[in-house]
């Protein structure tokens, strides 16, 4: 109320308070643009990342029908990573920056990306529990105010649900397995259970600064709504796999009509994020040695698109071939 | 031990709690011979218009019209495919979007709804 806001600032505002969605070229205030840079560049890296945990099971999936499913499933988010990656050069960004910013590890990508995958069941865990949790958070992301961001959200929810049911079937058939199976079931939902709740960041009340990005709309429910929503989820799911939760709090509480749920490891979690989880080393060599090895395929294309220059490449005008 | 936390959401870690040390992008972050941004606009069945699906970056027409293909039709979502280099893309200024727009705002009978006419005629 004291403070006043510049002219166009207050306009800003009011724009995103009556639900006008914000485009590339309309005016932002410089920190709105910073804040989108940086989340959206981060959410591209979790989708190219995040193909490794699961690329490291393709070769080695049960069946061809599984290793169809599981090449479909890192197909998409390497498609998702593209329409991130677009949507945050609408904010003026170059491509090659925000993936040298990957390479160099001054941007930061999902830790959950961080721990490996050591059975098959990881398959089904991961597209359970870490697409489960990134789906939330992409629903309500369809909703944020930059207009770009919203839609590449539209299109990656479209994509995401078969991701989190194949998963889902994965950890269903090996519930309903040997006794080894089973075993492999329980493990993976033990291991990657918690490191689930912590991709919704850190708890509410731990937060010092304020909540710029729910006054702006760029996000629209807090980190502990949607780890609660995910609980929920989880904790009736996991009965129709038979299994459990590893978590002795985890209960039904009638009051709050939600569940309760222990103490996240946030030690843990800091030690991730600044590097030092399991797999963080091997990660970004890998996507340095990827884009490393992919230089002469750039190379190579660009020298024959200049090549075929000299010829007519579409026939007459778009319209008129289509 | 004193850790200050900070708040951040899904997929918004702040910068200042990168553990590691980044090494500077080379200037310019190596714009020389990146292939250039193309406009994907996809006609998802015959009979309707051409409509814009996002962007991607290629070599030439060619490439983008087959990156288009796999990135934005996966799901049969098209049966035909533009691509256009972005930068021949004019569009009109949101800063004028007031002025530029204006005309149209009085000329309300424009509009069926304009006119006031007797419930006995019919099928108009
Ligand atoms: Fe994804
Ligand atoms: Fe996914």
């Amino acid at each position: 109320m004291s403070m006043q806001l510049p002219d166009h600032e207050n306009t800003f505002q009011h724009k995103i308070d009556v639900e006008i969605k914000v485009e590339p070229k309309d005016w932002m205030p410089e920190a709105y643009r910073k804040t989108l840079v940086r989340q959206i560049s981060q959410h591209a890296h979790s989708e190219i990342v995040g193909m490794l945990p699961e690329g490291n099971w393709i070769s080695r999936a049960p069946s061809l029908k599984r290793k169809a499913i599981l090449i479909a499933k890192v197909q998409d988010e390497a498609g998702h990573g593209l329409y991130l990656y677009s949507a945050c050069e609408t904010l003026g960004t170059t491509r090659e920056e925000t993936i040298n910013d990957l390479h160099s590890a001054k941007a930061k990508y999902s830790s959950i990306f961080n721990y490996p995958t050591l059975t098959w069941a990881d398959m089904g865990a991961v597209g359970w529990l870490v697409d489960g949790a990134a789906i939330l958070n992409q629903v309500m992301l369809c909703r944020t105010s930059y207009g770009p961001y919203a839609r590449a959200m539209v299109r990656i929810c479209k994509e995401e649900s078969f991701h989190q049911r194949q998963g889902f079937d994965i950890l269903l058939t090996l519930s309903r397995g040997t006794a080894v199976q089973k075993e492999m079931c329980q493990d993976a939902i033990n291991r990657w259970w918690w490191p689930s709740l912590m991709m919704f960041g850190p708890k509410d009340s731990e937060s010092t600064n304020t909540d710029q990005s729910m006054k702006w709309k760029i996000k629209r429910k807090t980190n502990d709504e949607l780890r609660q929503q995910f609980v929920d989820m989880c904790a009736e799911q996991v009965r129709i796999l038979n299994m459990i939760l590893p978590d002795k709090d985890l209960k039904w509480n009638a009051t709050t009509q939600h569940y309760d749920f222990g103490e996240i490891e946030w030690n843990e979690f800091w030690n991730v994020v600044k590097g030092n989880g399991p797999c963080n080393k091997q990660r970004l060599e890998a996507r340095r040695k990827a884009h490393e090895e992919g230089e002469w395929v750039r190379e190579a294309a660009a020298a024959y698109a200049e090549k075929r220059k000299t010829k007519p490449q579409t026939p007459k005008g778009a319209l008129a071939a289509a | 031990m004193n850790i200050t936390i900070r708040k951040y959401y899904y997929g918004d870690i702040p910068d200042d709690n990168s553990g590691e040390t980044a090494n500077s992008s080379p200037e310019g972050g190596g714009r020389e011979g990146a292939w250039p941004l193309w406009e994907v606009f996809i006609r998802s069945k015959q009979g309707l218009d051409h409509k814009h699906a996002g962007s991607l970056h290629a070599a030439d027409a060619r490439m983008a019209i087959e990156n288009a293909r796999d990135v934005y039709t996966r799901r049969n979502e098209g049966i035909s495919i533009w691509v256009v280099e972005s930068k021949y893309i004019h569009a009109s200024s949101p800063d004028e979007a007031e002025s530029f727009y204006e005309p149209a705002a009085d000329k309300i009978y424009r509009h069926p709804t304009f006119y006031d006419l007797p419930d006995e005629v019919k099928h108009m």
